[in-house]
């Protein structure tokens, strides 16, 4: 009985603090809110005061919950249900602050109509990033996990060490090592390559930085160890036994590889596709230093509108879409691909 | 012959990893050689002499000083508030089993799931409406405990997965109280999964650009100055911040290594002296 209680109070509770801070109402209504807000804690607080310690015990882990999901209600929650409905208001004017709520449609069309582009670039840098980390993280992961040995965790540390330096300031070194006058493209200048690469699309008039593929290498960059370190955990809890099982039963290094080991690392690869592609879609840094105009991605449209256009509602309805089509995407790939044990 | 192929193949495994390694690699010693940098200009891009200057003045650039000392003062703040609210939550999760823990853990996943650039855009619609705080070091707080409240919350449960909880069953059953309990029983024993996740949450708050940069108002945190200033300046101070904090978080995880290989020793003898007395 207690336990249901405690569950209810704090789904109350959370839902009061999505109303007051999303402002579904005004004026009277919403000291009714906070009355009930106030009036729900107080009531745990009583019943697990005077209920003795079994109503305690079941009321515990509720109270222990609360200040962190009623942050998360006020400020995850909440904001998600004010940017749908910015994202359905209208501006008077330009520079005017307030916004009125008309089911404003037009707000997605014109996100669809005129950003297309920007949200397609986005989802193909990310995808080609997301194959690519896992092309250079998995062997890593697999030669950490397999032949480390005892050098085993000085190799993990060397892997994450890189990324305890600022993203923004990684990604401003990219910029200038890929720069025209650069080492890189002095180097490929010197070898010769600079033809065959400019074939393959991946240079561009003799440039390298500002060219989709400056974009897609800086994503790839940083977000590597979000594709090797779960590809390394779920290596790592394989059982090398298995391995000289299949050897003992004849099978060849590839095919255990094939049948016994990569199969039993998808769960890495499966949480790693989702913490590389989530976060590449939605970024604008690479985009921004190592593109060129013709190279933004949905996050710098979704930037630019927000921040310096004060276009609130279009930038809006951009977030939302980015966000409800990765939704959709995730949804797909778990049924298609998905494991158990993701969280 | 299959053999020889499958040695070729291992050396051909390791080779792939040494040149992801070397990848991983590349910009962090461009950023700590171009600490040592000379510039000529305002933008340490091209290399010209050698020289210690910057590492002798790392605090020669004001505006830079003051952005890395406010990012650190959010970031301790942020990461005080995230961690108790973290932990509470990763204990209620752990410890207990009641109606509904399931959906709150599905919960907890969806904030680290979200793109930040929705995250930073939502969050900032919230404050645009209303006329309580207006955006400057409070918002950015807000935020980033918003995001590292369920970060907390998953690596203090995957900390403490295993904790034998009939612990406080056995110190209760000696006549401890249920708060003596915690404090002298269980809480020592979840602290450095505490402590590893209040680490790792302060980097997340460090490091935050795309959230930070939705909701600072005109207030500037490490990396939304070093994005202004990209334009204006590039000075060799910010690759020396960098390199400290790079230098600082290698031998926090030196250290944290060293302490973790040393522990059962400890134990070892705290129990023996235990034994004898």
């Amino acid at each position: 009985m207690a336990d249901r209680v405690g569950l209810a109070a704090l789904l109350i509770a959370a839902l009061c603090l999505v109303a007051i801070g999303s402002q579904w109402f005004d004026g009277p209504l919403n000291s009714l809110v906070v009355l009930i807000l106030l009036l729900t804690l107080a009531g745990v607080g009583v019943l697990a005061w005077r209920g003795g310690p079994e109503a305690r015990r079941l009321l515990a882990p509720y109270g222990l919950l609360k200040p962190g999901m009623l942050w998360l209600g006020l400020f995850f929650l909440a904001p998600l249900y004010s940017l749908l409905r910015i994202s359905l208001s209208t501006k008077p004017s330009r520079f005017s602050v307030e916004y009125d709520f008309s089911w404003a449609f037009e707000n997605y069309t014109t996100a669809f109509s005129e950003f297309g582009a920007q949200f397609q670039r986005a989802f193909t840098y990310a995808a080609v990033a997301t194959v690519l980390t896992i092309l250079i993280g998995y062997p890593l992961a697999y030669v950490i996990a397999f032949r480390g040995g005892k050098y085993k965790n000085i190799l993990l540390g060397l892997v994450v060490i890189p990324f305890f330096t600022s993203y923004l300031i990684r990604t401003i070194a990219w910029s200038t090592i890929l720069s025209d006058r650069g080492v890189v493209v002095s180097a490929l200048d010197a070898i010769g390559l600079v033809p065959l690469l400019e074939v393959m699309q991946i240079m561009d008039n003799g440039r390298l930085l500002n060219t989709p593929a400056a974009v897609i290498g800086g994503l790839t960059y940083n977000f590597l160890p979000f594709m090797l370190l779960p590809i390394y955990v779920s290596l790592e809890k394989i059982d090398v036994n298995l391995m000289n099982a299949a050897n003992d039963l004849y099978s060849s290094n590839t095919a255990a590889f094939r049948k016994v080991i990569f199969p039993l690392s998808m769960p890495g690869v499966f949480a790693g596709t989702l913490l590389t592609f989530i976060p590449a879609a939605g970024d604008f840094v690479n985009a921004q230093f190592l593109g060129n105009p013709q190279t933004t991605m949905i996050g710098n449209s979704i930037q630019d509108q927000f921040l310096r256009q004060n276009n609130y509602p279009l930038a809006s309805a951009m977030a939302a879409v980015l966000m409800v089509s990765i939704a959709a995407l995730v949804i797909l790939y778990t049924r298609f691909f998905g494991t158990e044990d993701l969280a | 012959m299959s053999r020889s192929r499958t040695t070729v193949g291992k050396q051909i495994l390791n080779v792939i990893a040494a040149f992801g390694l070397i990848y991983l690699f590349v910009p962090i010693i461009f950023i700590v050689a171009f600490s040592f940098n000379n510039p000529r200009g305002r933008f340490n891009l091209v290399w010209q002499e050698f020289t210690f200057d910057n590492w002798l003045n790392p605090f020669a650039d004001p505006g830079l000083t003051s952005a890395f000392l406010s990012s650190l003062r959010i970031a301790a703040i942020s990461t005080l508030i995230a961690t108790v609210l973290g932990s509470l939550m990763a204990i209620a999760l752990s410890r207990y089993q009641f109606k509904g823990s399931n959906g709150f853990n599905f919960f907890l996943v969806l904030p680290l799931t979200a793109p930040e650039i929705v995250l930073g855009s939502s969050l900032a619609t919230l404050f645009l409406g209303q006329n309580f705080v207006s955006f400057g070091t409070i918002t950015i707080i807000i935020a980033h405990i918003m995001f590292q409240v369920s970060f907390v919350a998953l690596t203090v449960r995957a900390r403490i997965r295993g904790f034998d909880w009939t612990l406080e069953q056995a110190a209760q059953d000696l006549g401890a109280s249920p708060a003596r309990t915690f404090w002298k029983v269980t809480f020592p024993l979840i602290l450095p999964g505490i402590l590893a996740a209040s680490l790792l949450a302060f980097a997340l708050s460090i490091d935050d650009f795309i959230i930070t940069f939705f909701n600072s108002g005109s207030v500037q945190t490490f990396p939304i100055y070093i994005y202004g200033a990209s334009r204006v300046e590039i000075s060799p101070q910010i690759n020396v911040l960098a390199s400290m904090v790079l230098f600082a978080s290698v031998a926090i995880l030196a250290i944290g290594t060293f302490a973790g290989k040393r522990k059962p020793q400890v134990h070892l003898r705290k129990t023996r002296r235990a034994v004898r007395a």
